[in-house]
């Protein structure tokens, strides 16, 4: 099991061919009071870089982005009457979706948890 | 002689200073009434008109009345004027005192602007009246396009967007027109980070891709990251002069030649030109497209007080793309009005029509009278004043406040704070709150993006010196305390009808339909 991280903040988890998907602690502190949250369904395929799916806090909007291709095995629906879940435990309870990866290979392009410390570190 | 020892009490009892404060029965403060939501006024059963019965006649409805109650409160005339005219009081308007909000421009709006509007043949026509019948109303809208060119120095102005981001739209849309007509495919416009909010919108609602140009560290574009950018990709560029840091663009110039070379156009929002106006013309700045905010430069109501009007001036290059219709002056000096039907003869470029009809005509009333009382002289005080005023305030509350472009020189018309150098766990949003106790609206906050925690103060050049005291003593009083970490601060607002609102709370779980409570309709059951 092991987790990677993107540019734009979001952290994959990935357990076999299963990647789960979320938003990092940095990004829950900027973002603020997270409101609203929509997850994808399942069976819907995005590719690298897809808008998946919308968080919105008090502050702003904003897209998450498929950090990796694949289709969609669970969307965290718990996050639609518990958006603070994304604000009080972003990188375990608050995770957004799971989904079934196409292509392993793209997680070498992805920052590990010490790269992504420092690229937050030098923002 | 006979005395009358009846009478009352002149002054105060002798413990009233010691006296605790207590909660009213009512829930009142004197004259500050609260004031229960109309529905829990009102009775459906209860109606404040009497209207006669109606009269029998077969529905043609086929089905679809309404079965059950409309649900609607019904009151009395008296208590719908009190509960509006009581709310009203729990509101803030510029009638009432100094509204700093910057970026908005929320001046005076005189009186003699209002009585012009409501004359009968400017109030009471209709956009369909036939032409001959609405000349005076013409010759306004004609009157006003002319002074827009005039104060700009631009070849032509479109009267009818509703709003400033709906003149952005109608400039963009008129940059693109003018590519098309050219059969040049050009994808991206610029916007620099110190440019208004709606400006990357509006691009990228015509489709463009937008790109950021960052500011130099005094808050202005970075003139050498924007002319590295430029390329035969790039439509144009969208620039806020005065820009949101409240600083002139001086290199507007340089930046309108280098665009043009690489042949795109510029779009500048004029939503700042009040500290400007009589003082420089965009046009010799090289602009292609401005919106110019009536309700903001003109002295139009704005912020519930009434509509936005937003016309665009346009260059030679653009002005033939502008939207329909126009008003055109023929050679027996009647006035005409150019549409779909007529635009052939005159303007064939023009990219179409953005609203029904002809604009906001009593916002061209407004403005108009604006101008010709306030004269060329008028004006040109009216930027000088404005600029002076924004600069009193950012001198008097640096020491204070952190200044982060104050050292860039004097800025335009609106001084800009940060959040820098207040007490630990103190923010911009306590001062916004505590102001408000102190009686004033706050100023726009953590606005422009660019500067942390920001605080945006334009008072407008028709405060008087007295007022900018009054306020700046207030913004002192309330930063200081910020500063020293006053906890009362945290819990500001503390005499507004409504304490500080838990807004994390109201956008996940917004309440926005009244339902009677439960407990009463169990009552009325039984």
């Amino acid at each position: 099991m092991s987790r990677y991280f993107t540019e734009e903040h979001e952290w994959v988890e990935v357990e076999g061919k299963i990647a789960t998907v979320g938003i990092t602690e940095y990004a829950q502190q900027q973002l603020g009071d997270v409101v609203f949250v929509d997850v994808p369904a399942e069976g819907k395929q995005f590719d690298k870089g897809d808008e998946a799916a919308v968080v919105e806090s008090v502050k702003a909007a904003s897209d998450v982005y498929s950090p990796v291709s694949g289709t969609i095995v669970e969307g965290n629906d718990v996050l639609a009457d518990e958006p603070g879940l994304v604000n009080s435990d972003p990188e375990g309870d608050g995770w957004f979706f799971k989904l079934e990866l196409t292509d392993a290979g793209e997680l070498d392009s992805l920052m590990d948890e010490a790269a992504y410390k420092k690229f937050v570190a030098d923002l | 002689m006979s005395m009358n020892n009846q009478g009352r009490p002149t002054r105060p009892a002798e413990d009233s200073a010691a006296s605790p404060a207590f909660a009213t029965s009512t829930g009142n403060r004197a004259l500050m009434l609260e004031e229960a939501l109309i529905f829990e006024i009102g009775d459906a059963n209860r109606t404040g008109v009497d209207l006669p019965e109606a009269p029998k006649a077969a529905s043609r409805l086929g089905g679809l009345e309404r079965k059950s109650a409309i649900g609607l409160p019904g009151l009395s005339e008296q208590e719908t004027v009190r509960h509006y005219t009581r709310l009203s009081r729990q509101n803030y308007a510029i009638d009432l005192g100094l509204f700093p909000l910057g970026s908005c421009t929320m001046k005076h709006n005189p009186r003699l602007n209002e009585k012009m509007a409501r004359l009968p043949g400017f109030a009471d026509i209709h956009p369909l009246q036939p032409i001959h019948t609405v000349q005076g109303a013409l010759a306004v809208i004609d009157e006003l396009g002319d002074w827009l060119i005039k104060l700009t120095g631009m070849a032509g102005v479109a009267m009818s967007p509703k709003a400033g981001a709906h003149g952005e739209l109608c400039g963009i849309l008129a940059i693109r027109s003018a590519l098309e007509a050219r059969g040049d495919k050009r994808s991206v416009i610029l916007v620099p980070e110190s440019a208004h909010g709606t400006n990357p919108a509006t691009a990228a609602f015509v489709g463009y891709q937008v790109e950021d140009i960052p500011a130099k560290p005094d808050g202005r574009v970075d003139v050498d990251a924007l002319k590295a950018r430029l390329g035969p990709d790039v439509a144009g560029v969208m620039i806020t002069n005065p820009n949101t840091c409240g600083l002139f663009e001086r290199d507007l110039k340089i930046i309108s030649d280098a665009v043009h070379e690489a042949g795109g156009f510029v779009y500048c929002d004029g939503a700042n030109f009040n500290a400007v106006v009589g003082k420089v013309r965009p046009g010799d700045l090289g602009v292609d497209a401005m919106h110019i905010n009536l309700h903001k430069t003109f002295s139009t109501p704005h912020g519930g007080g009434g509509p936005g009007s937003g016309p665009v001036v346009f260059s030679d290059a653009l002005a033939p793309f502008a939207p329909l219709p126009f008003v055109e002056r023929s050679e027996d000096g009647k006035l005409a009005l150019i549409e779909e039907e007529s635009m052939e003869d005159h303007h064939a470029s023009s990219f179409g029509r953005m609203v029904a009809f002809h604009g906001q005509m009593g916002m061209f009333t407004r403005a108009l009278t604006y101008i010709l009382s306030h004269g060329a002289d008028g004006l040109l005080q009216v930027a000088e004043d404005a600029v002076l005023n924004a600069n009193y305030v950012l001198r008097s509350l640096e020491d204070v406040l952190d200044a982060p472009f104050g050292a860039a020189g004097p800025c335009m018309h609106e001084a800009l704070f940060s959040d820098n150098g207040l007490a630990d766990g103190f923010s911009t949003l306590d001062i916004a709150k505590g102001l408000i106790d102190e009686g004033f609206h706050p100023m726009t906050v953590y606005f422009p993006l660019v500067v942390h925690g920001a605080m945006l103060v334009e008072p407008t050049e028709t405060e008087s010196k007295a007022a900018l005291n009054q306020f700046i003593g207030a913004m002192r009083s309330v930063a200081l305390r910020a500063k020293q970490g006053d906890p009362s601060l945290h819990s500001a607002p503390h005499f507004a009808p409504r304490r500080r609102l838990d807004e994390t709370l109201a956008a996940r779980k917004p309440v926005l339909v009244w339902t009677e409570p439960v407990a009463e309709q169990a009552e009325a059951a039984e």
